[in-house]
């Protein structure tokens, strides 16, 4: 037997393992959900239902008809382009400030990472304590502070009505609210990776610019940024797939409500309140392909940037 | 002349994002302790003192109390909201998903970064694929699959969903450990006449012993913080609820004071931030290698 016929053989038996449970918890399950998509099911009929028969699009009728799906896909696109831009640029800001060592900076850039780390629940929870009309401490230093009459129901205003410069705008003011608790959560992640990349940087490029009279920001734009950019590019990849696909975060903060109703809490409700499981499969379906096409777009425009990371 | 006003310039600029750098070290230091600091200090606080000045971000000694810490902790039988059992039924499943993860994930981590077979690429494509995938297309048929094998209210099933989860990024960060070890060591254990198993279990795993602890926690705190899985399979039993679960049905309830509520949370987050400050450094080049080339 030749080496590499050895080394195929071992390879194939150290993988199957991992196959067989990826297939099994990860690949069958999806495959499941394609067909459940195209059928008539309800929980109690699932029992006695085999896995073929009863083709219809009546799911896919349903959720496109359906009350609120268009606005639920926007807020969802709204919500998860805001939140990825915001959690990157967040990450880079605290990247590039942390750099230089000072005192403490250990011990700070640990305590960053905390939103991170932490429950998803308690930390909804807190944000959900701290923003309350009644007993917050948001509202209280807002009265004291900024003079507010009122206060403030961040998570349950759909439109809030702000006066600047004479004119009235409504702003979606639970929408904006969840986005910043995201970029706040997630903001860490974007600044470890990018902290990471601005280590490896090699010194003498910017000694080099250093030398040649380039102030601080000519050497960001044209030394750093540039050396940053696939990072950066894979980060908003890496943060738009999740947050798209975000449930816990909006669920626990609005339950969906106040104009916050994006689509994988449509889909918890699919599946819960109505127990409508062909419905739930289609809407997860229409959403892993309104993102795979994103993806796409995305991957036609900066593909080269995106790959030579990865 | 030229010369001398790009010199003032550069000072400018230095000056300004030299004070920028410290406005931002403040504002982040700022944000990310103080929701903490917060939690901390309302889950010490009567709820009457809270309601009576919700501003205030300091305790008096004569309010500080540990009642709260008693109340989520003691179990339901002694008119407490059951916390220890949520803790243990956490620690149970995040443990369970730990040895399960890395039980699928070595062997596969091991031959995507070393083994040149038939079909290596499509393998490692298809381990990054699965990670696209949102849990909530997973939730439908998981949900479906357990509730006909009756799993759908077992901690076991929790744990299986959780591998799911968990397997694709074990993999990455177990890869990128990998490759940086030299081929040649393993070549050195095969002329000793050591088959590939006793390679692996006698040379690599103990060099890739720090990438293990990485992920294992990795996976560990993706399994405690865990939710929407949690809530789907088990919120119909009290008995196996999780502790993220525990104080989010909680929470639903008017009866309970939000202080006692923040103690749960207190009581939530204590474990995973202990873990992790413990192996920050661990973690954070688990996480990132591979960040830094390009």
């Amino acid at each position: 037997m030749t080496a590499s016929r050895r080394a195929n053989r071992a390879g194939l038996a150290f993988v199957s393992p991992t196959f067989i449970v990826v297939l099994v918890v990860v690949v069958l399950p999806i495959a499941w959900t394609v067909l459940l998509a195209f059928q008539k099911a309800k929980l109690v009929d699932i029992q006695g239902m085999g896995l073929f028969g009863n083709w219809s699009l009546d799911n896919f009728a349903q959720v496109f008809d359906s009350a609120g799906f268009w606005s639920s896909l926007t807020t969802t696109l709204l919500y998860t382009a805001g939140a990825t831009l915001g959690s990157v640029a967040l990450g880079l800001i605290a990247a590039l400030a942390l750099r230089k060592p000072f005192r403490g900076r250990g011990l700070l850039r640990a305590a960053m990472l905390l939103p991170y780390v932490a429950p998803v629940v308690a930390v909804a929870f807190v944000w959900e304590v701290a923003l309350s009309p009644q007993y917050g401490v948001v509202n209280d230093w807002g009265r004291r502070l900024f003079g507010w009459d009122d206060p403030i129901a961040f998570l349950s205003t759909r439109e809030y009505e702000v006066h600047l410069l004479g004119m009235h705008v409504d702003i979606p003011l639970a929408l904006l609210t969840v986005i910043a608790f995201e970029c706040w959560r997630y903001f860490p992640f974007a600044f470890l990776f990018i902290l990471a990349r601005l280590q490896a940087v090699p010194d003498g490029l910017e000694e080099a610019a250093l030398v040649d009279g380039a102030t601080i920001s000519q050497r960001f734009r044209h030394i750093l940024l540039p050396q940053l950019m696939p990072v950066i590019a894979l980060l908003c990849v890496l943060r738009f797939i999740m947050t798209f696909n975000k449930f816990d975060d909006v669920y626990l903060l609005t339950g969906g409500g106040a104009g916050t109703n994006v689509a994988a809490v449509r889909v918890y409700d699919f599946l819960t309140a109505r127990y409508d499981v062909g419905a739930a499969a289609a809407q997860a379906l229409v959403l892993a392909a309104a993102l795979m096409i994103l993806l796409g777009f995305y991957f036609k425009l900066f593909g080269n940037k995106v790959q030579e990371e990865s | 002349m030229t010369r001398k006003a790009a010199l003032t310039r550069a000072h400018v600029e230095e000056r300004i994002f030299g004070v920028l750098r410290w406005c931002v070290i403040a504002f982040l230091a700022v944000i990310t302790l103080l929701p903490f600091y917060y939690m901390l200090l309302l889950s010490v606080k009567p709820i009457d003192a809270l309601l009576l000045d919700p501003g205030s971000l300091l305790i008096s000694a004569k309010d500080f109390t540990l009642t709260t810490y008693r109340d989520v902790l003691r179990s339901t039988d002694a008119g407490g909201q059951g916390f220890l059992r949520f803790l243990l039924n956490s620690a149970l499943v995040s443990l369970g998903t730990v040895v399960l993860t890395l039980l699928a994930a070595v062997p596969g981590a091991y031959a995507v970064s070393r083994l040149k077979f038939f079909g290596h690429r499509q393998v490692s494509a298809l381990f990054l694929a699965v990670y696209l995938f949102p849990a909530t297309l997973l939730a439908v048929p998981l949900f479906v699959v357990f509730a006909k094998m009756g799993l759908s209210s077992s901690l076991v099933g929790l744990a299986i969903v959780y591998v799911a989860q968990t397997v694709p990024v074990s993999i990455y960060m177990l890869k990128n450990y990998l490759v940086t070890i030299p081929a040649s060591i393993e070549e050195a254990a095969a002329l000793d006449g050591c088959t590939r198993l006793q390679t692996v279990r006698k040379v690599i795993l103990p060099l890739t012993l720090p990438s293990l602890m990485a992920t294992g926690l990795y996976v560990f705190m993706i399994a405690w913080n865990e939710f929407l899985f949690a809530l789907l399979f088990l919120a119909a039993v009290p008995g196996k609820w999780t502790v993220s679960l525990g104080l989010a049905q909680l929470s639903n309830g008017i009866e309970v004071p939000k202080t006692v509520l923040m103690a749960g949370s207190v009581v939530l987050t204590i474990p995973v931030v202990l873990l992790f400050f413990a192996a920050e450094r661990l973690l954070t080049e688990g996480l990132t290698s591979g960040a830094d080339k390009s």
